[in-house]
C-alpha cells in the first residue's frame, strides 16, 4: 500500500486492513515514519521518534496476528501507530514535558495509558511537543521549539496538547493521545482540524502523566474521527487501582464504539446564549449555529440556554491550576533527574539556579502566581474562593444537565492566530480559554469536532459537552454529526489536491 | 517569684504496617540505602499515591484508644517546602481535618499524681528520608528508604507542668500503642520522636507565656533533661527582664544545653492546601464500632486482671503489665501451663536483675515461652535445683528458640541428684569426717548444722536438692 494511503485512513479502517492482511503493522509504521519525515520540517510535531521500538513491537504484533492471536485479533487498534504526548510517561524512553528542567529523563515505568495500549496492540511511534508542563495554548512555550498548525505554518497548532493535534491533522500520526487541564486536547484539535475528547474526570487513568493541575488534568485522544475516539477510550479507560482519583469500575462508562449508532432523535441539545455572544469571530459563530440546526435535522431539540457563571471561569481555573501547578512543579530540583545548573555555592543556590534555567517564562509565570494565592494570608482570599467557585459552578452545570443531554460551546472564540501574537498578549491568550475551562472545572466529557472553515481557510471546532460520565452519549452526538458532515474527512494534503485539481 | 512550666508535646509515631502509606514498598527499619523504595515514594513525575488502607485503620484505632472524637469525613493536605530528603517537594499530611481530635489520656507520675492529658489533634502523614553526609568531602547522599513509611503526630493540650507529667504521658503513649500493636514506638530507632513545647509564666498568671520549641529528641532521658535547661533558661532570662524569643531550639545531647535554630520572623511559609490527588476519605460507623470492638486490653485492665486472677501483688501486676512484650511472655508462658507464682517470680527476680545487669529494655527481652515453660517444668519437678537453675536461666534468658534445656543440663552434668541412696553416701561421708564435730552439735552447737549442709552440697556440686540433702542429714545425725 502506498504510504499516503494509510495515512489518509482512520485508525479503525487501519486495524481493519491489517487485521485482514491488507497490509501490516510493520507497514504501517514504516507509512507513518515516511509521513513524519515528509512533514516534520514544517510542522515539527514530534520530540522523540521511536522508530526502533514502533518496527519492533510492530513486528510482534504482525506475528502474533499472524500465528491467530485471538486477543489481538479482536483489539480493533492492533497494529496501529499511535503518536503520545510528551508528559506521559513512557519507560526508558525520553518523556520532557517540552521542558529543559528535565533534561534527557526517561522513566522508571510506563503510564497506565502506555500499558493499556500495550495491550492491545497499538505501537507507539513517537513523543509528541507541547507548551512547556502543558502551560500554554498555542504549543510555543515549548523548549525544543514551536510546532506549526499544518494549515498554515504561520500560525499555531493551539495548546498544550499541539504536538498530537498537527501530527494527527498532518496526518503524520494516525491518531494520538494528549492530555486536557483546561482546554489542551479540545483547542488544538479544533485548530489543526482533527477531533480531539476530553473524557469525565475520573474515567482515565492518570498515573503516568506528569501532572500540571491534578484536579483537573485528564488523558484523552485526538483522532480524524469521532469512532477513533471512541475505540481509543475503549483502551485507555477504566478504574486503576494506582490512581486514588480513578473512578471504580462499576461507575465507569463501558462499550463506546458499539454505542456509536449516530441516533440522537429527541436529545435535547442546548446553545449557551452567552457563548454565542461573546466576542467570537462570525465565522466561528456560523459554525456553532450551523451545527445546531444539523442537530435538529437529525432529530434532536435544540435549545437556546444561559450559562450565566462563564465570567467566573477563567479566574477560577487559573488559580486553581497554577495553584496546583506551584506545588506538582516543586519535585522538579536538580536533586534526582532531570537538568541540574552548575556552579552553585549551597543548596538554595542550587534549586534557585536549576530552576531559574531549567523552567520556561510561562511556567514560571504560573508557579509563582500558584506560590502566591496559596501564602499564608491569601489562600482564604483566592484559592479557598476558587474552590468554592468551582463548587458553584459544578451545581450550575448539575441544574443545566438535569434538563439537557448536551450543550455546545465553541472550542475558541477564534480560528488558529498567528505565531508569536498570543504570548506577546498572554491576558488575551488566557482569556482565550474561556470556553474550554469550565469543562475541566467541573469535570465534564467534551469533545471538539470539526465543524467548518473561516474565510481564510482555517478549521473551526464546536464543543459538545455533557454531564459528569455522559461521554458515551457525547461521542455519539459527535458521532451523529459527523455521519452528516464532512469536516472531518478534511486533511491540508487533501484540501492542497481538491484545490490544484480545481485550477486545473 | 514562682514560675509555672507549661508544657505541650507533638509526638510524632511511626506506625508499623507492612508497606509504606502511599505504596507498597517494606516499611522495615535500615537496609541498604534507597533499596525500600520505587517510583511512588521517590516522587518520580507521573507518580501518584494511593492510600494504605491498614494505615487508616490503625490511625482510627489509636484514636479510639485515645479517647478522641474520629472525623467522618476525612481529608490530606499538602504541605510544601524544599529539602533533598522529601523528593515531591511537598509531604502528605493532614491540616484543615485531622482525623482524630479532642481526646484524653490519664496518667499516673512517678510520685504517685494522677492526671488527665488533652489531645488536641491526631493526624496522619508520610515520613521524609534522609540525609547521609559523607565523611570523605563536601558531598550529601539521600536516602529514601524511609520516605512514605506513616506516621501519626499526635498533638496534646498544653496541659504538662513538669517533666515528671512528660515522661509518664510518654511512658502512657508508648504502652498504649505498643498494645493497640500499631507501632513499635523505639525512641533509637526514631519510630517515636517528641517535639516539645514550652512556656514558663509566673503561678496564677492567666495567659501562656512565649513559647519555644525542641524538636527531635530522642529520648526519655533527654527529653527531661532538655526541659530542665529550657525551663531554667526561660526562667533565668525572664528574670533579668529579657524576653523570651518564639523559636525553634536544638537542644545538644553532649552539652546539655538547647541553641536557637530559627525564629518566627523566619518561619516556613507551608502553603498548606487539599492534596488532589487523594479523594476524600469517609469513615464509617460501622468501621468506627468495628475498630472499637476490636481494642486490645491495655495494660491497666490487664494489671487489674493479673491481681484479680492471679492473686499478684499491685507491685508485680504493674511491672509485669507496663510493657506489651514483658506481659506477654508471662502469659504465653502460663498458658503452656507453667506456674503463675514460679513464672512471676523468674521473671521479677532473676530477669529484671538479668537486664539491669545487661542493659536490656523489655521491648528486647527474646525470653522464648516455650524454653522458659520447659525450663520451670525442670526447676518445679526437681531435675534442676534453684541454685543451678540461675546459672542455666543465663541461656534461657539469651533467647534462642532451639535451646534445649533438657539436653543442656545433662551434657553439663548439672542435673539435681534425687536418689537417696547417692545423697545418702556422701551424707554418711561428710559426717563421718566431722564426728567430733557431730559430738559437738549434738551437745548444743546449732551452728554446726549449716556447715554440715554446706559441706555434703560442695561435694553434692551443688546439684542435690537442699530439701533433700537437709532431710537425710537430720535423719543421719538422729541416728548417730
Amino acid at each position: 500500500m502506498e504510504y499516503r494511503e494509510i495515512c489518509e485512513m482512520t485508525a479503525l479502517q487501519l486495524g481493519q486492513a491489517i487485521r485482514e492482511k491488507k497490509t501490516t503493522s510493520t507497514e504501517a509504521v514504516s507509512a507513518v515514519l515516511a509521513a513524519i519525515e515528509e512533514k516534520e520540517p514544517q510542522t515539527h510535531a514530534y520530540i522523540t521518534i521511536c522508530r526502533e521500538e514502533a518496527f519492533a513491537k510492530a513486528s510482534e504484533v504482525d506475528a502474533a496476528l499472524a500465528a491467530g492471536d485471538e486477543g489481538l485479533l479482536a483489539s480493533p487498534l492492533a497494529g496501529v501507530p499511535i503518536a503520545i504526548k510528551d508528559n506521559i510517561c513512557t519507560k526508558d524512553i525520553k518523556t520532557s514535558c517540552a521542558s529543559k528542567i528535565l533534561g534527557d529523563f526517561a522513566p522508571f515505568y510506563d503510564a497506565t495509558v502506555i500499558e493499556k495500549l500495550e495491550k492491545a496492540g497499538a505501537v507507539m511511534i513517537g513523543k509528541t511537543n507541547m507548551d512547556e508542563f502543558a502551560m500554554g495554548s498555542t504549543t510555543e512555550t515549548s523548549a525544543y521549539g514551536p510546532t506549526l498548525n499544518p494549515w498554515d505554518a504561520g500560525r499555531v497548532p493551539g495548546g498544550s496538547s499541539g504536538g498530537s493535534a498537527a501530527a494527527v491533522g498532518a496526518r503524520a500520526a494516525v491518531c494520538a493521545l494528549g492530555s486536557d487541564t483546561g482546554g489542551s486536547i479540545r483547542q488544538p484539535a479544533a485548530y489543526c482540524g482533527v477531533t480531539g475528547f476530553k473524557p469525565t474526570y475520573g474515567t482515565v487513568s492518570r498515573y503516568g502523566l506528569i501532572a500540571y493541575a491534578s484536579s483537573l488534568d485528564q488523558i484523552g485522544p485526538i483522532a480524524k474521527d469521532v469512532k477513533d475516539c471512541a475505540a481509543l477510550m475503549d483502551i485507555i479507560s477504566g478504574h486503576d487501582e494506582m490512581d486514588g482519583t480513578s473512578l471504580p469500575q462499576e461507575m465507569q462508562p463501558a462499550g463506546y464504539l458499539n454505542a456509536m449508532n449516530g441516533k440522537i432523535t429527541g436529545m435535547r441539545i442546548g446553545i449557551p446564549k452567552e457563548a454565542v455572544e461573546k466576542g467570537l469571530e462570525p465565522d466561528v459563530k456560523k459554525a456553532i449555529l450551523d451545527m445546531g440546526r444539523t442537530l435538529q435535522n437529525l432529530g434532536a431539540e435544540v435549545e437556546e440556554i444561559s450559562l450565566p457563571f462563564l465570567d467566573y471561569v477563567i479566574p477560577t481555573y487559573y488559580i486553581i491550576a497554577a495553584a496546583e501547578a506551584s506545588s506538582n512543579l516543586s519535585r522538579f530540583d536538580g536533586v534526582r533527574y532531570g537538568f541540574r545548573a552548575e556552579g552553585y555555592e549551597d543548596l538554595t543556590e542550587m534549586y534557585s539556579k536549576t530552576r531559574s534555567q531549567g523552567f520556561g517564562e510561562e511556567v514560571k509565570k504560573r508557579i509563582l502566581l500558584g506560590t502566591f494565592v496559596l501564602s499564608s494570608g491569601y489562600y482564604d482570599a483566592y484559592y479557598k474562593k476558587a474552590l468554592q467557585v468551582k463548587a458553584i459552578i459544578k451545581q450550575e452545570f448539575d441544574k443545566i444537565f438535569s434538563r439537557f443531554d448536551a450543550i455546545l460551546l465553541p472550542a475558541a472564540p477564534s480560528t488558529a492566530p498567528k505565531l508569536g501574537e498570543s504570548l506577546a498578549d498572554s491576558l488575551k491568550m488566557y482569556l482565550s480559554d474561556i470556553f474550554t475551562v469550565s469543562v475541566n472545572i467541573a469535570g465534564l466529557p467534551g469533545l471538539s469536532v470539526p465543524s467548518g472553515f473561516d474565510r481564510e481557510g482555517m478549521p473551526v471546532g464546536t464543543q459538545i459537552i455533557g454531564p459528569a460520565l455522559g461521554d458515551v452519549n457525547v461521542l455519539n452526538i459527535g458521532y451523529a454529526f459527523q455521519q452528516a458532515t464532512d469536516w472531518h474527512k478534511a486533511s491540508p494534503s487533501a484540501c492542497a489536491a481538491a484545490a490544484e485539481k480545481e485550477v486545473r | 517569684m514562682a514560675w509555672e512550666v507549661v508544657i505541650g508535646l507533638e509526638v510524632h509515631v511511626e506506625l508499623n504496617t507492612k508497606t509504606k502509606i502511599f505504596c507498597s514498598c517494606t516499611t522495615e527499619f535500615g537496609g541498604a540505602p534507597n533499596t525500600h523504595c520505587c517510583p511512588i515514594c521517590t516522587g518520580q513525575p507521573g507518580t501518584l499515591p494511593k492510600l494504605n488502607r491498614k494505615v487508616l485503620e490503625s490511625a482510627v484505632m489509636t484514636g479510639i484508644a485515645l479517647n478522641c472524637d474520629i472525623t467522618r469525613y476525612n481529608k490530606f493536605d499538602r504541605k510544601n517546602y524544599f529539602y533533598p530528603d522529601l523528593p515531591k517537594a511537598y509531604q502528605i499530611s493532614q491540616l484543615y481535618r485531622p482525623f482524630a481530635r479532642n481526646g484524653r489520656v490519664d496518667i499516673t507520675t512517678r510520685s504517685g499524681k494522677k492526671k488527665s492529658i488533652g489531645i488536641h489533634e491526631i493526624h496522619m502523614e508520610e515520613d521524609a528520608g534522609k540525609l547521609v553526609h559523607s565523611p570523605f568531602g563536601d558531598v550529601t547522599y539521600p536516602d529514601w528508604n524511609r520516605c512514605g513509611v506513616p506516621l501519626l503526630e499526635i498533638v496534646s493540650e498544653p496541659d504538662f507542668r513538669s517533666a515528671e507529667e512528660v515522661i509518664a504521658y510518654l511512658e502512657k503513649l508508648k504502652s498504649t500503642l505498643q498494645y493497640l500493636g500499631v507501632s513499635d514506638c523505639k525512641m533509637e530507632e526514631g519510630s517515636m520522636r517528641a517535639d516539645v513545647n514550652l512556656s514558663v509564666r509566673e503561678v496564677g498568671a492567666p495567659e501562656f507565656g512565649t513559647r519555644t520549641e525542641m524538636k527531635n529528641i530522642n529520648s526519655f532521658k533527654s527529653i527531661e533533661r532538655a526541659i530542665a535547661f529550657e525551663s531554667q533558661r526561660q526562667i533565668d532570662c525572664l528574670e533579668f527582664g529579657e524576653e523570651i524569643v518564639q523559636e525553634t531550639r536544638r537542644w545538644d545531647e553532649n552539652r546539655g544545653k538547647t541553641y536557637s535554630m530559627r525564629s518566627k520572623e523566619n518561619a516556613q511559609d507551608y502553603r498548606y492546601f487539599p492534596e488532589p490527588d487523594i479523594p476524600p476519605i469517609s469513615i464509617s460507623e460501622e468501621m468506627i464500632r468495628t475498630l472499637t470492638e476490636a481494642q486490645p486490653e491495655m495494660a491497666e485492665a490487664k494489671k487489674a486482671r493479673y491481681m484479680k486472677d492471679y492473686g499478684m501483688s499491685e507491685k508485680n501486676a504493674g511491672i509485669l503489665t507496663g510493657n506489651k512484650h514483658f506481659a506477654q511472655i508471662f502469659e504465653e508462658t502460663i498458658a503452656l501451663g507453667a506456674d503463675v507464682t514460679e513464672t512471676t517470680n523468674w521473671l521479677m527476680g532473676h530477669t529484671l536483675y538479668l537486664m539491669g545487669e545487661k542493659g536490656v529494655e523489655a521491648d528486647d527481652l527474646s525470653i522464648q515461652p516455650t524454653v522458659f515453660a520447659k525450663f520451670e517444668d525442670l526447676i518445679v519437678s526437681g531435675r534442676l535445683n534453684r541454685t543451678m537453675g540461675k546459672e542455666v536461666f543465663e541461656k534461657v534468658f539469651e533467647g534462642d528458640p532451639d535451646f534445649d534445656v533438657e539436653g543442656y543440663i545433662k551434657e553439663n552434668n548439672l542435673e539435681a541428684i534425687s536418689d537417696d541412696s547417692q545423697v545418702g553416701a556422701v551424707v554418711k561421708e561428710v559426717l563421718d569426717a566431722y564426728m567430733d564435730l557431730v559430738a559437738d552439735y549434738k551437745a548444743g552447737d546449732e551452728k554446726l548444722y549449716g556447715f554440715f549442709i554446706g559441706q555434703c552440697m560442695m561435694k553434692l556440686k551443688g546439684k542435690a536438692s537442699p530439701a533433700l540433702v537437709n532431710r537425710l542429714v537430720k535423719e543421719e545425725i538422729e541416728r548417730r
